[in-house]
């Protein structure tokens, strides 16, 4: 089996430093990537993703079939958008569910697979792996959902494409757009820190999962120090239409994105550095997951 | 021989719980290069202290270095071990040299280290022809050959492999077992653990027995075989005149038993001491002018140890 083999010499890896650690975190991605966009976890993930687009489609070709919901109207379509199908649909359920299906997964599935091992043995620091995955699915789900975002934004032009040059071009529709997609990227990295955490911390994520779901649904009418405790409280902040949320919702001071784009990026930070206490201090135990 | 801390794996005083339940228990030891041998019945510890050796555990209490490097050093410990886990599972959707020249990117190599350190570890286990096929598709004992093939990509010092044997056929054990020796033979600390005690016998230079948790043996399986004085040795002697030879022999206090061997060309001879009958069989046969065969210990085999220190309880094939 093995006496043909002849063996070169050995080629040399980096020592330990940012040249590995850059190396070490494309390779993380390049394994992760196709796992996350061409595996079995990316189904739920597509099929969320096509969710919204499906709804916009729908109205799309609703004046064919004779209804008029004022499509003209770009300022009611676009509070349209933002309330119901950005604020309501995708934010608070495309996103959400779909942050859980790949970041939950990212360790508690290869758990489940018993294969994480293949990751800890090599000479690669916990904090690195941990760092690899989490941004493997932060592209994962930045990538697919930007991407449906885009897709059902521009889905918002297609009754009335006379508005792409007055509204989109020419008012704030792409101000709107670009909005839309730097609150999605936002919340695939905030969602995306809270469930790889609670995919290291909890057997079964899911009910954990449920509970910050039903959190961040009653998150309007939280009193206004309880909001502050939430991903979604900070994506309102940054809507770039207000958002109607009822007349049951509890006003209080918007955030400032100057305050709250940071404030997520440090709370997303925070709970990083927690996974990766928890990856470093893991053990291989396949037998008891 | 002195063995210096870097070419060792040294236990000192470990010991793992998992909560309530003992996994290894006060182990105290130094492996030294060569083919080292695992056994014991199902539970006994082996694979803890495999998970140990390579920080998948972290020891409950004591300490455990490998050729002097702690796992909590990554970048160092893990280019030095390969590890060939029981585990039949794979990240999916990867060929065969996919999965080897991923994991050896996640190591560091660029990306044509990578891919000739993978071509180099397939031929190695027999796999070129079928590495672009996806494992998935891979019969048992490809699935078997491209694990090792991964745990030695990066050419490591120290192998440790988990039931490597399971689920080979005969020919791939053989060829396996070659590759074992010849990893051995470069220097490399080759720690096996099987259920299949004459293939252990075969490939190792030493033994470490386990039962419930402690290590009830270990060493070189001659030196091991000694030291268990509550069974007398066993030695089989076969010549022209086995019935002059039993007389002869039974005089002796430290012989136990001498039993004819079925052909009546042979004695199978219990003693307490071995090196006391051998001398004796030599003035016997100068005496006598015995025609001597063969003279072989009976019972200095893994199985037999193995028998004596654990019973027969969960003994494999």
């Amino acid at each position: 089996m093995s006496q043909a083999v002849e063996t070169g010499q050995m080629p040399l890896a980096p020592e330990a430093g940012m040249t590995l650690w850059r190396r070490q975190i494309q390779a993380i991605l390049a394994l992760e990537l196709r796992k996350n966009l061409l595996g079995r976890r990316a189904l739920p993930m597509y099929f969320l993703a096509f969710m919204p687009v499906a709804v916009m489609l729908i109205r799309a070709v609703l004046p064919v079939f004779g209804a008029d919901l004022d499509f003209a109207n770009m300022g009611k379509q676009s509070e349209f958008y933002s309330t119901l199908i950005f604020q309501g649909f995708i934010l608070r359920f495309v996103v959400f569910f779909g942050c859980v299906a790949i970041f939950t997964n990212l360790f508690r599935g290869e758990v489940v697979d018993h294969s994480l091992h293949y990751y800890l043995l090599a000479p690669v620091r916990r904090e690195v792996l941990a760092a690899g995955k989490y941004l493997s699915g932060v592209v994962s789900t930045v990538v697919i959902f930007t991407g449906m975002t885009i897709v059902s934004y521009a889905l918002l032009y297609a009754p009335a494409p006379g508005a792409i040059g007055s509204y989109f071009l020419g008012g704030p529709g792409l101000g709107h757009l670009v909005a839309y997609v730097g609150i999605t990227i936002l919340a695939c990295l905030g969602y995306g820190a809270v469930f790889m955490l609670l995919g290291l911390i909890f057997r079964n994520p899911v009910i954990p999962a449920a509970f910050i779901l039903g959190w961040e649904m009653i998150n309007s009418f939280l009193p206004s120090l309880l909001k502050k405790i939430s991903v979604i409280h900070y994506l309102h902040s940054l809507a770039p239409v207000p958002v109607n949320m009822g007349p049951f919702a509890l006003v209080g001071e918007p955030t400032s994105p100057w305050i709250a784009v940071p404030g997520l990026l440090l709370v997303c930070g925070a709970l990083l550095a927690a996974s990766a206490l928890l990856v470093r201090n893991m053990e291989i135990r396949y037998g008891n997951d | 021989m002195d063995w210096k801390p870097e070419q060792l794996i040294e236990f000192q005083n470990v010991s793992k719980f998992y909560g309530e339940v003992l996994g290894i228990n006060r182990v105290s030891l130094a492996i030294p290069p060569g083919i080292t041998s695992l056994v014991g019945p199902n539970g006994s510890g082996k694979t803890t202290m495999m998970n140990l050796m390579t920080g998948l555990l972290t020891p409950t209490r004591g300490t455990l270095t490998l050729l002097g490097l702690d796992h909590r050093r990554p970048e160092e410990f893990f280019r030095k071990v390969g590890y060939c886990t029981q585990f039949d599972s794979f990240p999916r959707g990867l060929t065969g040299y996919q999965f080897i020249r991923g994991y050896l990117e996640v190591h560091g190599f660029g990306r044509s280290g990578a891919e000739s350190l993978a071509r180099e570890a397939v031929a190695r286990v027999g796999l070129t022809d079928a590495m672009d096929r996806r494992i998935a598709g891979y019969s048992k004992g490809m699935r078997q050959r491209i694990k090792l093939g991964q745990a030695i990509a990066h050419r490591p010092a120290v192998m440790i492999l988990d039931e490597p044997l399971n689920g080979l056929d005969p020919m791939a054990r053989a060829e396996m077992i070659d590759l074992f020796k010849q990893l051995a033979a470069e220097g490399m600390h080759v720690v096996i653990s099987s259920h299949i005690l004459h293939e252990v016998d075969l490939i190792s230079d030493r033994v470490i027995i386990l039962n419930q948790g402690y290590v009830v043996a270990e060493g070189d399986i001659r030196g091991v075989r000694t030291e268990i004085e509550s069974h007398p040795m066993q030695v089989l002697v076969r010549c022209d005149q086995p019935a002059a030879l039993a007389s002869r022999i039974f005089e002796q206090d430290h012989v136990v038993e001498v039993k004819m061997h079925d052909d009546r060309q042979g004695l199978l001879v219990s003693t307490r001491d071995a090196d006391r009958f051998y001398l004796l069989l030599n003035r016997i046969v100068l005496e006598r002018g015995l025609t001597i065969e063969a003279v072989a210990p009976a019972d200095e085999d893994v199985r037999a140890v193995y028998e004596y220190l654990v019973g027969t309880e969960g003994e494999g094939t």
